[in-house]
């Protein structure tokens, strides 16, 4: 337990290292593009004076050295401060602490169903290799994995929403609704339902193909034929050394992808005008809004770093030679 | 099916006395159309009695394994599948009953230890619980009394600290321990029938020897019956009752141990007989002539193992103070177990590794004190033959090009070199036109000619082989000493023979140099290692050669082959 604390702490130490150097290139990145907020907002305001440009930058201290502005900038950060959207007039933390809880409702529901869906599509597929169940879950996966993922999600809204009526097409709630307690959790639960599957759909098709090439990678081990002269059951030789075994490559690739699903959602929240966070950043970019564009940059590392974590520990919980090895 | 006493081993369950525990009869195992024979096993007929061992003896492809593998229901479903005949457990038909029934024999009363410790243990599963799934499987026993079983199981099997081991995971655990552990779980249940498929091919000498004893003392207080395959006639001597040979899926030769081993009659277990590597005798010491083709002087070489941001590498010792001299002309031999820095030592010498310190001296120049630039020209000069055929040769390249491409890279015509290339495969015994062929076309033997044809293509002056015929059948491997020998003579090269085997050393080497943890602990000319050994190391390698006690029939012996390149 003694090397677990250990591990842990080291690669917290670790996570802060690499968060401080994706702050400091966030902020580089962000500068490197062209124009800035101050010419957007003058020119949605319809003055393209010279002067009132000027004026804007002073006030927002864009006209600052950059490195003075990178300073300010980290230091803030260090505070917890995230800054002050102008073209929103409200706190950068504000804004995300409102857009975050929709994202995560979406993409962790469907992570977990992806993964748990494509596990075990995976193993029935492996299990029954070469019959027509193999070859439907493989049609499937591979139909799922190759469509494009806002055509299935404009179909499943046409069908179930348009044609059939049984769920809402967008949005995170029926607006104006104003229900409370357990009939909101309802209605978000129903509006959830497509964008999840959708979501799903895609990343479930790659788990289950990973799992089924890792169990019958597994399966031909030797370990395996012990188990066998064992006179194990089949079930049982199954779930306890082979997919034990196989698990280990989905869970290093559910590891990177969890990391990822913050950000990722961009086009489904789009297709059905989710209010998360990749909706928020597309906007950002359109309104150069720098700071809640670099808000969102760094509350997606810090996920992408907190999975990496979280995927360590459980790779050293699954795989006794990983905590050895360190 | 379970017995009702538990734990404590009792008198073998015979029936019947007139019934053998296993009768195997006409039994024919069917390949997949498309294979390289229809007929993997065909029509085998053999007894085995309890109390008894059978050694089942035969190179790849002989189909001893397979025919293992049918009894414990192991083939690979669907492709392989018996074709006829019967295995009677106790006259009763293990291939007519229903698969429940199989599975109660299995691991219950018929048990099985396979070849390699490292890979037939399921790494994520402590080693206790393992051996626990065989008694959960076949015994009523209670989560606490099969805790306390596996903890006496692993005792009995010779393993230290039993209780504490049962919680370790098998990457914790030695090759030995490991397979100590395999047979503690083939015991688990008291099987009648104890399968062994070549339990210590892939071990030590002296763990083999260990290992071996284990066996055989519990094979004799159980009174089981086993039945033990493998391909070495050395383990045959030293632990057999009786001898099946196969060649081919066919049984050629059965009967009792000393017939077999000192009467053979049977031309194929013959030549497997006399393929059997031996100490000459009359072996001559080498002539050392003139200066010193290589001297290796205190070379020392320790790797970093771990290690990383935070974290602080393991020191670990391959080569410490590793001297060594090599006449022009010489075979050396490089004799350790696995992890004593043979390889290493090999590596250091061909360049492959860069040693810490010391100095390794190639026709009186410091190869370690040359940058890439300048160690160049001695690539040419120092070549070295791979251990795996199978590995060692790039797939996708044709073997004219692959014995080609060294000296090409040395600015040779391409046209000479493929030329030369097709000499070189004549020289090594096989057709020219192999050289428009792929490496997956040719058999291990074949293979590791190319691998020596690619290294002679170089014209070097000195060889390093490391372990050129471990990978390979008996047969074959006689054959592949016996080029090198050849090819040694006739080119005048020297040789470093890297290798663990001490009987193939004794057969080909002028010098032995025996390691150990790094160090090398004797070093003498082979007359001298082999009958008088100076070291208790070597002593005891030399008491771990299996069958020491059996003398090769006279008229099986091999020539003795001269040594000394004159």
């Amino acid at each position: 337990m003694l090397g677990f604390a250990h591990l842990f702490a080291s690669r917290l130490v670790k996570a802060l290292a690499i968060l401080i150097a994706i702050v400091v290139m966030n902020f580089f990145l962000v500068h490197a593009a062209p124009g800035d907020p101050a010419m957007v907002m003058a020119g949605e305001a319809g003055a393209a004076d010279e002067k009132f440009v000027e004026q804007l930058r002073q006030q927002f201290g864009l006209d600052r050295p950059l490195h003075e502005q990178l300073a300010t900038y980290v230091g803030k950060i260090a505070q917890g401060d995230l800054g002050f959207s102008y073209r929103q007039q409200r706190p950068v933390w504000d804004i995300l602490a409102e857009r975050l809880p929709a994202t995560l409702i979406l993409t962790l529901t469907a992570f977990l169903l992806a993964l748990a869906a494509g596990v075990a599509l995976g193993t029935l597929a492996a299990i029954t290799v070469g019959t027509w169940a193999d070859s439907a879950i493989t049609v499937v996966a591979l139909l799922a994995y190759a469509t494009p993922i806002y055509w299935i999600g404009l179909m499943m809204s046409l069908l179930f929403s348009i044609q059939l009526g049984w769920l809402p097409a967008f949005g995170y709630e029926t607006i104006g609704a104003g229900y409370t307690g357990l009939a909101h959790a309802a209605d978000v639960a129903a509006h959830l339902i497509l964008p999840v599957i959708t979501l799903a759909l895609f990343y479930m098709a790659g788990y289950a193909r990973l799992t089924r090439a890792s169990m019958l990678e597994v399966r031909g081990q030797d370990f395996v034929k012990t188990a066998k002269a064992k006179g194990l059951s089949q079930s049982h030789i199954v779930t306890r050394h082979v997919l034990r075994n196989a698990i280990l490559p989905v869970i290093t690739v559910a590891g990177i992808q969890a990391g990822q699903l913050v950000g990722g959602s961009i086009l489904i929240e789009t297709v059905f005008a989710w209010p998360g966070i990749g909706r928020l950043a597309f906007e950002a970019v359109l309104q150069r809004d720098y700071q809640v564009l670099l808000g969102i940059f760094l509350v997606t590392s810090v996920m992408v770093i907190l999975f990496n974590i979280l995927t360590d520990i459980l790779y050293g919980l699954v795989d006794p030679r990983i905590q050895a090895a360190r | 099916m379970t017995r009702p006493s538990f734990p404590g081993h009792s008198v073998p369950e015979t029936t019947d006395m007139t019934v053998p525990l296993l009768d195997v009869r006409g039994l024919s195992i069917a390949l997949p159309p498309g294979a390289d024979r229809p007929l993997a096993v065909d029509n085998l007929t053999f007894t085995l009695n309890a109390n008894e061992i059978l050694c089942v003896v035969g190179e790849s492809g002989s189909g001893k394994s397979m025919t293992a593998h049918a009894m414990m229901g192991l083939l690979p479903h669907p492709h392989v599948r018996v074709a006829g005949g019967s295995l009677l457990f106790k006259g009763k038909d293990v291939l007519a009953m229903p698969e429940a029934e199989q599975r109660n024999l299995r691991g219950g009363r018929i048990a099985m230890v396979f070849q390699e410790p490292m890979t037939a243990l399921n790494p994520l599963m402590r080693v206790g619980r393992q051996i626990g799934e065989s008694l959960r499987a076949h015994t009523p026993l209670p989560a606490p009394a099969r805790r306390q079983r596996v903890v006496e199981l692993l005792d009995q099997v010779g393993l230290p600290n039993p209780a504490e081991l049962a919680d370790a995971y098998p990457f914790r655990l030695s090759g030995g321990q490991r397979q100590r552990v395999m047979i503690a779980m083939a015991l688990a249940c008291q099987p009648d029938i104890l399968i062994a498929d070549e339990p210590t091919t892939a071990l030590d000498v002296t763990t083999q020897k260990q290992i071996l004893d284990l066996i055989r003392s519990i094979q004799a207080e159980r009174h089981m019956g086993m039945m033990f395959i493998t391909h070495d006639f050395g383990v045959v001597a030293e632990i057999a009752h009786r001898v099946a040979v196969m060649r081919h899926g066919r049984l050629v030769e059965y009967g009792a141990a000393s017939d077999v081993l000192n009467r053979p009659q049977h031309p194929y277990t013959r030549q497997l007989i006399a393929s059997v590597p031996h100490y000459i005798e009359h072996r001559e010491d080498h002539a050392k002539v003139g200066k010193p083709l290589l001297v290796a002087e205190k070379v020392r070489k320790t790797f970093h193992v771990g290690g990383g941001l935070f974290r602080k590498s393991k020191p670990v010792v391959a080569g410490d103070d590793l001297s060594l001299t090599i006449h022009p002309g010489e075979t050396v031999g490089l004799v350790g177990e696995s992890g004593s820095g043979k390889s290493t030592l090999g590596r250091s010498i061909v360049g492959l590794i860069k040693p810490d310190s010391g100095r390794i001296l190639f026709e009186g120049t410091d190869l370690l004190s040359l940058d890439a630039k300048g160690f160049r020209p001695y690539r040419r000069a120092v070549q070295m033959v791979f251990q795996d055929p199978y590995a060692s040769l790039n797939p996708r390249h044709r073997i004219g090009d692959i014995i080609a491409q060294g000296p090409v890279a040395f600015g040779e015509d391409r046209g000479k070199a493929l030329a030369r290339a097709r000499e070189l495969l004549a020289m090594v015994g096989l057709d020219g036109s192999a050289a428009d062929r792929f490496p997956h076309e040719f058999s291990g033997g074949q293979r590791q000619r190319v691998g020596i044809a690619r290294a002679l293509a170089m014209e070097p002056k000195l060889l390093v082989a490391d372990e050129p015929v471990s990978a390979l059948d008996v047969s074959v491997q006689g054959q592949v000493l016996e080029l090198l020998d050849d090819i040694r003579k006739r080119l005048g090269l020297a040789m470093l023979f890297i290798t663990h085997d001490l009987r193939v050393a004794a057969q080909v080497c002028d010098t032995i140099a025996v390691m150990r943890r790094g160090k090398i602990v004797e070093m003498g000319s082979s007359r001298q290692v082999f009958t008088h050994p100076r070291d208790a190391y070597t002593r005891s390698l030399l008491d771990a050669i299996p069958g020491k006690a059996w003398h090769i029939p006279d008229d099986l012996q091999k020539a003795p082959i001269v040594g000394a390149a004159s």
